[in-house]
């Protein structure tokens, strides 16, 4: 028998081969694509040397300018509405007292997670398509924005609801000792202790809105061309580095607002 | 936001006052959350609605729906109406793309597990420090563009792919394996997908496992395995369901994945459904195919609900 004294009893065997296995499997696909957007040669397979030329091509060309300007517009203020909205319902669905249809509105918030995304879209595409057909009714790019900030809810709501429920309580109430109005109490309270939650899920709404391709593609109209649906475009002409180059572009701004996003969480655990 | 924590027995005069306020003050809460539900309610609930009417009527040429009754689309799910003698024949064209986008879904979501457990467990036995790390690298390809991950994929498997060209150069093929636009992509695709969905529940089931109990049964003379299966395993089960729940959903309804990868020849459920609503010009048809898709979610999700609360009774 082997002496059980010796042995970690948290170590199983093999599975740190698989972690590191599963790291690698997730990154150098990603990798190459991002080595790639750096070759001199014309051909997205074959490497002749190094240039950053793609990305200066990239950034001087009008469509991608266009793409880009469109993702910008959409993805912020689905970001501003969604958060608006998903910190006002947190407030208002978190520590109060169960009202009655609290649980039936948890999950009207949370629908859209659970909902398949091909689902939404064709649903968000028939129900613009009748409001176009009855009434008339066409938001141009707000069509856009408001599907997206319907699925940027949950994901801002998520952790604002996370860090009202780590609240300290007892601050809010102080406060109202101190004979501080509701509003003031919130305000001077309440509020600047959400901001890192508040933070962190703009961050994560501005991110699935900023990536999202399925309801975009279905949804958009003529010249609503967004960044993901430029690069599908792209896809299938001939290839050139430059959607290498664009690729690596939209990765790393998921990169950052997921680290920010991250480290702001963390923070809040500390 | 003041609860009367101290009222009396006998409400006072005061104490009523205080009540009301509280009560006005939860009003004003509730109503706090009417935005959201408000747009979700419009731009979310409304839409599926419309697709449950749109599936009960008739497809107008150009795309888009004619306002009158017919099963046809239900009925087109399964059959096909015989242009000359107007019978109904069972073709399970349809029928076939659903079972083999369950097939794809179920081994996406076991090899997933067989991967993510062992990586889970791995990162929640490493001291906190080193453990941040861990869930930033699975959280970042987590959060990243599908369609931009995907098309690495591509890069690598293409005809003229990094595979392929290494192989060459290597002299152990002499002509590209064709593995794009193949089953063989798509499940590639979707494992590489949804590999970080799996790890993230697991992990945050797997942190707060109760070490004293591992210590347990090793003083009882377990072995190694014994702990996984008997101890460990168990324990994560909540987790282990989360996970194969995020996996086996959106993998189910996969678009992206097979629209790159599969190229359009080899379909699973998301793109037959969209292309009713492209090509296909049959709307009516594209509703029914996503409701019956949204079945078999809810199915999921009511194997799902049924396990956690019956742990909650148990526990």
């Amino acid at each position: 028998m082997a002496e059980p004294r010796s042995i970690d009893i948290k170590e199983q065997p093999g599975f740190r081969s698989i972690a590191i296995i599963c790291l690698l499997v997730l990154y150098v696909p990603v990798l190459i694509l991002m080595i790639f957007s750096l070759n001199s040669g014309s051909l997205v397979t074959h490497w002749e040397g190094v240039t950053l030329g793609w990305y200066g091509s990239a950034l001087r060309n009008e469509e991608f300018h266009n793409a880009a300007r469109n993702t910008l517009i959409i993805s912020i203020s689905a970001t501003i509405i969604s958060t608006v909205c998903a910190t006002l319902a947190a407030i208002g669905m978190t520590r109060v007292k169960p009202w009655r249809g609290l649980a039936a509105a948890f999950m009207v918030i949370n629908l859209p997670l659970m909902v398949p995304e091909i689902i939404t879209a064709v649903a968000t595409l028939s129900f613009f398509a009748l409001i176009a057909g009855t009434f008339g009714l066409n938001f141009g790019i707000g069509n856009l924005i408001l599907a997206h900030t319907v699925f940027c809810i949950p994901f801002a709501y998520m952790p604002i609801r996370a860090r009202l429920e780590d609240m300290d309580l007892t601050l809010e109430y102080a406060a109202a000792d101190l004979y501080a109005t509701p509003w003031n109490a919130f305000r001077r309270i309440t509020l600047p202790l959400l901001v890192p939650g508040i933070m962190s899920g703009a961050a994560l709404a501005f991110i699935v809105s900023f990536d999202d391709f399925t309801i975009t593609q279905l949804v958009a109209g003529p010249g609503q061309t967004t960044l993901p649906l430029y690069i599908w475009n792209q896809i299938r002409r001939p290839m050139t580095p430059e959607i290498n180059a664009i690729s690596t572009i939209l990765l790393l701004v998921s990169i950052l607002f997921v680290s920010v996003s991250f480290l702001i969480a963390r923070r809040r655990a500390k | 936001m003041t609860t009367a924590t101290l009222t009396p027995t006998m409400p006072s005069k005061a104490a009523l006052f205080e009540a009301q306020a509280v009560k006005a003050g939860a009003r004003r809460n509730r109503l706090l959350s009417l935005p959201a539900l408000i747009i979700i309610g419009i731009f979310g609930v409304l839409p599926l609605l419309i697709i449950c009417v749109y599936s009960f009527l008739v497809a107008a040429p150009y795309g888009g729906v004619q306002w009158q009754f017919s099963t046809d689309a239900y009925l087109n799910f399964l059959f096909q109406r015989d242009i000359f003698d107007d019978t109904l024949q069972f073709t399970p064209d349809f029928l076939i793309i659903y079972l083999r986008s369950f097939l794809f879904a179920v081994v996406t979501t076991i090899i997933c597990l067989l991967l993510g457990f062992p990586t889970a467990y791995f990162m929640a036995t490493r001291p906190p420090a080193q453990r941040n790390w861990w869930v930033l690298l699975i959280t970042i390809p987590f959060w990243s563009n599908l369609l931009v991950r995907t098309l690495a994929i591509m890069f690598i498997i293409r005809d003229e792919g990094l595979i392929n060209n290494a192989l060459l150069a290597l002299g152990v093929i002499d002509k590209p394996i064709t593995m794009l636009y193949t089953n063989f992509a798509i499940q590639l695709g979707l494992l590489y997908a949804f590999l970080p969905f799996m790890v993230l529940p697991l992990y945050s089931s797997l942190e707060k496992l109760d070490f004293r109990l591992i210590e347990a049964a090793y003083d009882l003379y377990a072995t190694r395995r014994q702990v996984l299966w008997r101890v460990i395993i168990p324990l994560s089960k909540p987790g282990i369901i989360a996970g194969c729940l995020l996996v086996f959903i959106p993998a189910l309804g996969a678009y992206v994945t097979p629209l790159i990868l599969g190229g359009g020849v080899h379909l699973m459920i998301g793109d037959l459904i969209a292309q009713q609503f492209g090509s296909g010009r049959n709307w009516p048809l594209g509703c029914a195919q996503a409701l019956i898709l949204m079945a078999a979610v809810l199915v999921a999700l009511f194997f799902y609900v049924r396990n956690t609360s019956g742990k909650v009774q148990h526990g």
